[in-house]
């Protein structure tokens, strides 16, 4: 893998994370994010929409009059969300029910334009699709621990309901990790995920700041300077 | 021999935080007392927790921070904050209500926020309203008084439904709650906003024997209470007494112009001021000079908008008491206030910026 791959990679994954980072497509990233399942389903859904846009935005950018380039992208997003929405519609009803107005709201997530506008115009098919593979797959690993924090929190389990989007066998994915009398209901309610996600950027800064800790200072040379400009005072 | 020479002003008071909050916390006092009197030693306990999980967890932020743990620690801070959460918790409410509320408190709404005067919202309110939207279940188990109650409520009894849901006997906080009659009691302000949903009038709902002689057995001395430790702070100079007069006369002209215009519907001025948190809020909640309006035009506004929507949520609003909710959203609104009521300063003519 060359070395523009792998900073592609450590971009959407984590230096410029759409959803830690970059705070873009806020919407969805609050409101579904109640279950891991939910989560997990809105995640591959942006993750297609985002490959897809990608691809199509890299293939045509040499056609795309520049003044109105917006809305074409907005038309080609939009015309992969459909693809997306039906597919869901048809192989995981139960998701596409949970998910609501959410699913067709991709087309306003600006974690999609972002990347359309900022790399995919700009660069070949094969570098924007990658883009687009780990820039979904940035924001969909975010939406996933907040779905699972929010959860586990909430509910007291993981995967529940992950046979409404990946087939019945993975009902047994259930896990109930405590068993509560009384939802917490904070971390079910939007406030919660406001809280989670605060909780979430801060971790990640943590450790940016104990990695540039740990890398080795250049060290300054002190120049000691002595005034001489006695006239100021 | 050095003569240090310190700059004006020479005299100085004594005042410190841990003084001012010390101050606070022995002004409660009359007004837990009436709780415990009536309601038995719920608040007592929850206070109690409430202090303990407060120093465990401000200990813990404090020495992550590496902030000087002693001083910060002991300022009282914290024990105040613990002990208003505490006294608004129902008595009966199980152990970890008040353990959570108190360590949301102190590490989210205050320490995360930059500690002790820094905080854009009062701790102990913010901690309350979290509770109450998280477990409704839990945070509703208002006792009737001990003198309505069909059992006996001894101390090892609240202890061991705090901490394990039932009393020795095994009776549940439900049944307890369940009068001589057999109908479960709720609060004075529940009883009349579910009375008044079912389409009574306010004096056929205050037939109810929830509500005593006056305004609701109990909680018109707990009300008592806190206005005496209000006035007793006042008289120390510990809190202005504009905004809880501010407050007071807010709530007092609102909810007499709607008893004037609808006596049958809307309940009398006396009862707003003394049922559910109102005095602990005009005197001890709303004073906090942190989250609250600087300057005194600001406080009167600050405390007259806090009355305006305690009335409204209490008689328009979904939940039967309001102050905490008020509370917060007037924190909410405290910067701008500020900066709309800065007071002249020295030598500027009024009227001109």
């Amino acid at each position: 893998m060359s070395n523009e791959y792998k900073e592609l990679a450590r971009q959407g994954l984590w230096k410029n994370n759409p959803g830690l980072v970059q705070l873009l497509g806020l919407c969805p990233l609050l409101a579904v994010t109640s279950t891991v399942t939910n989560a997990l389903g809105l995640g591959l859904a942006t993750l297609l929409v985002l490959i897809g846009s990608n691809i199509t935005v890299s293939a045509i950018r040499q056609w795309v009059p520049k003044e109105i380039r917006i809305p074409i992208f907005v038309m080609i997003i939009a015309a992969f969300v459909t693809c997306v929405q039906l597919l869901m519609n048809a192989f995981t009803y139960g998701i596409y029910q949970s998910l609501g107005l959410f699913l067709p709201l991709i087309v306003t997530n600006c974690a999609i334009i972002g990347r359309a506008e900022a790399y995919a115009s700009k660069n070949p098919v094969k570098q924007a699709g990658f883009d687009g593979l780990m820039m979904g797959t940035g924001f969909a690993l975010v939406l996933l621990a907040l779905g699972a924090i929010r959860e586990v929190l909430g509910q007291g389990t993981l995967f529940d309901g992950a046979n409404l989007l990946l087939g019945e066998w993975a009902a047994g994915l259930r896990v109930e990790v405590y068993n509560l009398d009384s939802q917490f209901l904070l971390a079910i309610l939007p406030p919660g995920a406001f809280i989670a996600m605060g909780f979430l950027i801060a971790i990640k800064n943590v450790i940016d700041s104990k990695i540039a800790q740990a890398q080795p200072q250049p060290e300054e040379q002190n120049i000691e300077r002595v005034r001489v400009n006695f006239d100021a005072q | 021999m050095a003569f240090w020479i310190a700059s004006s002003p020479h005299n100085h008071t004594q005042n410190e935080t841990s003084a001012l909050m010390r101050l606070v916390i022995y002004a409660t006092l009359p007004g837990i007392f009436a709780q415990w009197y009536f309601f038995g030693w719920g608040n007592i306990i929850h206070i109690a927790l409430a202090i303990f999980s407060a120093f465990v967890a401000e200990y813990t932020v404090l020495a992550l921070r590496n902030k000087n743990i002693k001083k910060q620690l002991f300022d009282g801070s914290a024990i105040l904050t613990a002990v208003l959460l505490g006294i608004s918790l129902p008595a009966l409410a199980p152990w970890w209500v008040s353990v959570i509320g108190a360590v949301f408190a102190i590490v989210v709404v205050k320490q995360l926020y930059g500690g002790l005067g820094h905080n854009p919202f009062n701790p102990a309110m913010a901690a309350y309203v979290m509770l109450l939207i998280s477990f409704p279940v839990q945070m509703t188990l208002w006792q009737p008084p001990l003198s309505l109650m069909s059992m006996e409520l001894t101390f090892s009894n609240t202890l061991s439904t705090i901490f394990t849901g039932f009393t020795a006997e095994g009776f549940s906080p439900d049944q307890l709650r369940t009068h001589i009659d057999g109908f479960t009691m709720a609060t004075p302000l529940d009883t009349l906003k579910t009375g008044t949903t079912m389409g009574l009038t306010v004096s056929e709902s205050l037939q109810s024997p929830v509500f005593g002689d006056y305004f609701g057995v109990g909680w018109e001395w707990i009300n008592f209470g806190f206005l005496i430790g209000g006035l007793i702070l006042i008289a120390k100079k510990a809190i202005n007494w504009v905004t809880p007069a501010s407050f007071l006369a807010s709530l007092f002209i609102c909810s007499l112009i709607a008893f004037l215009i609808s006596p049958d519907s809307s309940a009398s001025t006396m009862f707003h001021w003394f049922n559910g948190a109102c005095m602990l809020g005009a005197f001890f909640i709303l004073t906090d000079p942190v989250s609250g309006a600087t300057s005194t035009r600001g406080r009167i506004v600050f405390a007259a908008l806090a009355g305006l929507l305690v009335y409204l949520i209490r008689s328009f609003g979904g939940y039967p008491d309001a102050v905490a909710f008020a509370v917060l959203l007037c924190n909410m609104s405290a910067p701008l206030i500020d900066q709309y009521t800065r007071p002249r300063t020295y030598g500027h003519q009024s009227g001109t910026k």
